[in-house]
This record gives structure tokens, sequence and C-alpha cells, in this order.
């Protein structure tokens, strides 16, 4: 039985990945088979993250993360957790590889996931012009028309992005300004090839077997317009990963995963929680990464309790 | 990466006469999660060699097949079979969802 398992490879997990190992607890990090590294695995550059005043890509500083994490024995899965088990003393975490763990206690750490539309044909025309992630797909558009749809610091970032690959970006939020950081909209507004349409929903999507382009929806006097497009990219904001414990851990009305005060403790004894899956506000690695590191050191303080 | 690389030259040879069903794996160097896919496309090519086999396109290096096939999301993964498209998978999928979709091939 191991003392502790943690679920998520983003800032949030090898944080806590780092301090578990360094408190001799051996910690076994169960990354994902094919995403691990959380949401900077998706950007370029990363110019906020505290101690690197020249920036770097976002997958450049995950590997720094895990590489820390490993240099004091984290031990890394790349599998997918399928099922936990998390009440009584005995925790118990399956993987889609077939493997079946147990441990004293768990830091859930899964973080969001993009979050959709809702549109009738968003999941069939994904991968057919429709996307939620610009550096993974953009390369594909070049000299092409496409917008993005969203109005924080992800959108803004992913249309920047598209102007390398796009002859037009068109930037449509469903409000009238953005919420982004300064820095960042004064960057797109500034950007020659990005046209901004406030204002304006989606309402449809259109095209057979993909996508060539939208209906859009003023959303003060409900006129509507189609736009032709090659792409469309989604950056809408994410939804937290709780479909693994949610009817386990107790969540908050806007279903992220419940914890106690400023600590990591869920409503389970011996289960913590950190990163994006518990925040709905600040949404930051450096904010995830101590989270990570507060689940750690409340894994140990339970572990010194109960040991 | 040890699936064999193929180009648009060889492609007639390697896919559109293969005798079984030929996986496409569409993927590029600057792609985080078509590196991730490509060593569980190894093992399930290893562990079923006489029904499948697996090549690799770089679409860096080939942007015509890239194009030709309609890529535009990586990883993209096409499976060939009798010289025609006969599946069509993107994204990156655990090995599980991966042996789930090539069911039909490899039974």
């Amino acid at each position: 039985m191991r003392e502790v398992i943690i679920i998520g490879s983003g800032p949030a997990g090898f944080t806590a990945g780092i301090y578990t190992a360094r408190a001799g607890l051996n910690p076994l990090l169960i990354a994902s088979s094919v995403e691990p590294g959380g949401e900077l695995m998706k950007t370029t550059e990363v110019e906020n993250y505290p101690g690197f005043p020249a920036g770097l890509q976002g997958p450049e500083l995950m590997a720094a993360f895990q590489e820390q994490a490993e240099r004091f024995g984290t031990e890394v899965l790349l599998d997918d957790v399928i099922e936990v088990s998390l009440k009584g003393d005995v925790k118990v975490v399956k993987t889609g590889g077939g493997e079946t763990f147990e441990a004293k206690t768990i830091i859930l750490a899964t973080g969001a996931a993009y979050r959709e539309l809702g549109l009738p044909k968003e999941k069939e025309f994904s991968g057919y012009g429709v996307s939620w992630c610009a550096t993974c797909d953009g390369f594909f558009f070049r000299e092409k028309t496409i917008a993005v749809i969203g109005g924080g610091d992800s959108a803004m970032e992913e249309a920047i992005f598209l102007t390398r690959f796009a002859s037009k970006v068109y930037l449509i939020h469903r409000r009238d300004s953005f919420k982004a950081s300064k820095i960042m909209q004064e960057r797109a507004l500034n950007n020659p090839k990005i046209e901004v349409i406030w204002n304006t929903e989606v309402a449809e999507l259109l095209g057979e077997t993909r996508l060539t382009g939208i209906k859009m929806r003023n959303t003060v006097n409900g006129s509507e317009k189609d736009l032709e497009l090659d792409g469309l990219f989604i950056a809408i904001g994410n939804d937290p990963r709780v479909w693994l414990v949610e009817n386990q851990v107790e969540l908050t009305p806007e279903k992220f995963i419940k914890v106690e005060g400023r600590s990591s403790k869920t409503s389970i004894p011996g289960v913590f929680a950190a990163g994006d899956v518990i925040d709905p506000t600040y949404r930051q690695a450096i904010t995830a990464a101590g989270s990570g590191c507060v689940a750690a050191l409340d894994a140990e303080h339970y572990l010194q309790d109960v040991n | 990466m040890s699936a064999k690389n193929v180009t648009t030259s060889s492609f007639q040879e390697d896919v559109l006469s293969s005798d079984k069903p030929v996986v496409v794996d569409f993927w590029a160097e600057w792609c985080g999660p078509c590196r991730m896919v490509s060593p569980i496309l190894d093992e399930i090519a290893a562990e079923h060699s006489d029904k499948i086999t697996i090549v690799k396109v770089n679409v860096d290096e080939e942007p015509g097949l890239a194009q030709q096939y309609g890529i535009t999301s990586i990883p993209a993964m096409y499976v060939f079979q009798n010289a025609e498209v006969s599946k069509v998978i993107i994204g990156a999928k655990p090995k599980p969802a991966l042996l789930e979709d090539l069911k039909s091939y490899i039974a």
C-alpha cells in the first residue's frame, strides 16, 4: 500500500509530487497516457510564471516540473485513472492499463477540460474545422480564414498565435469588452490580421461533412448573420474534471471539488484536491502549483496523524 | 518510433498496395499528443502484426499528403483497406480506446 497517489500531471500534480517525494512519502503520480502535462502543454510562450524572466515554452516548463518531481523520487506512470474508491482507510485506484493501486491518501489534481459550445455538429466537426487548441491545429490553416470564440486570455493568445498561419482571424465575443489582461487585449486589438466582432455568439455551425462557416447571433438585438470560415477555435473556458469522483467527494454548486477553507481537504478524510479542479477563479499555473504544495503538506500531516 | 516512415513516393507501395489494412499515423515533431500516441500504435502493431500494419507520415515533410487527405488536426490515424480510406480516428486516445476503434481490423 502506498502513502500517497497523485492523480494529475499539471503544475498542481507535479508540485505535490516534489513536496511529497521530499517528505519521504514515495509518491506515485498517474499522469495520463496521452495527455500528460496539463493545460500548459497547449500554450507556447509562458511569460507570467514567476522565476522565468525571459519566459519559456509551456511544454518546456512542464518538462522541468516533471524533472524536478522525478529528481526527488516521484514515480510517474503514463496511464489513465478510470475508477477510484475513496472512502475508508484504503483508497483504491484503477487504471485503463489494467493496474490497481492502494494508498492511504489521494491527491486529486485532474484539472479542467475545454468547454464546448454545446451546439449540434460540434463533436462531429471536431478535427474537421472545429478545434479547441490553436497550437495543435493552427498549422493546418495556413492562408485560411478562421475565427476564435472567447474573451479571456486564452482566446487572445489563441487568436494572436493563429495569425502566424491564417490570413484572417475573427475574434468573436458575446460581450462588448474582453476580460483578458490588458497586455493581451492590446496585443490582440493591435494585430492587423485580427478583426473583433463584439456582442456576438455562435448560433449554429454550418457545413455538411466539415465546417464551412457559422451563423452568428447578436446578443444585443438578436439579429443573425452567416460568416464563412475554414476553421473555428473555441476558447470559452474550462470545466473541472470531476467525473471520477463526483459521486464520492462533495462538489461546490459550480461543480468544482469542494475544499475546506484554504486547505486542500475534501469531504473525505485522506483525500485532497488541488489546481484547476478546485479553482473557478484564478486558474493560473502558479496558483495551481501553490495549491499542489498545500495538498502535499496536508497529506503529509494527515499521514503523520494516522501512522 | 519504429513504424515505417512513408512518403509521397512510397505511398502507393506502402499503403495503397498493401494486402493488409494499413493504419497511417499522421504526426509532427511539434505535436505532443502525436508523440504520446506513437509508441501506443507501435505496441498495437507489434501485438497484431499478422492483421494490420502501421506506418507514419510526417506532415511537415509531406504537406502534399496531409492536404490530399484533408488533415486539419493531428494526430490523425487513417485506416486504409484495399487502397481506400476505411476509417478515420482523430485525436490522441489511450490504448484501450484505440484497440476498440481498430477492433474490426484486428479481431
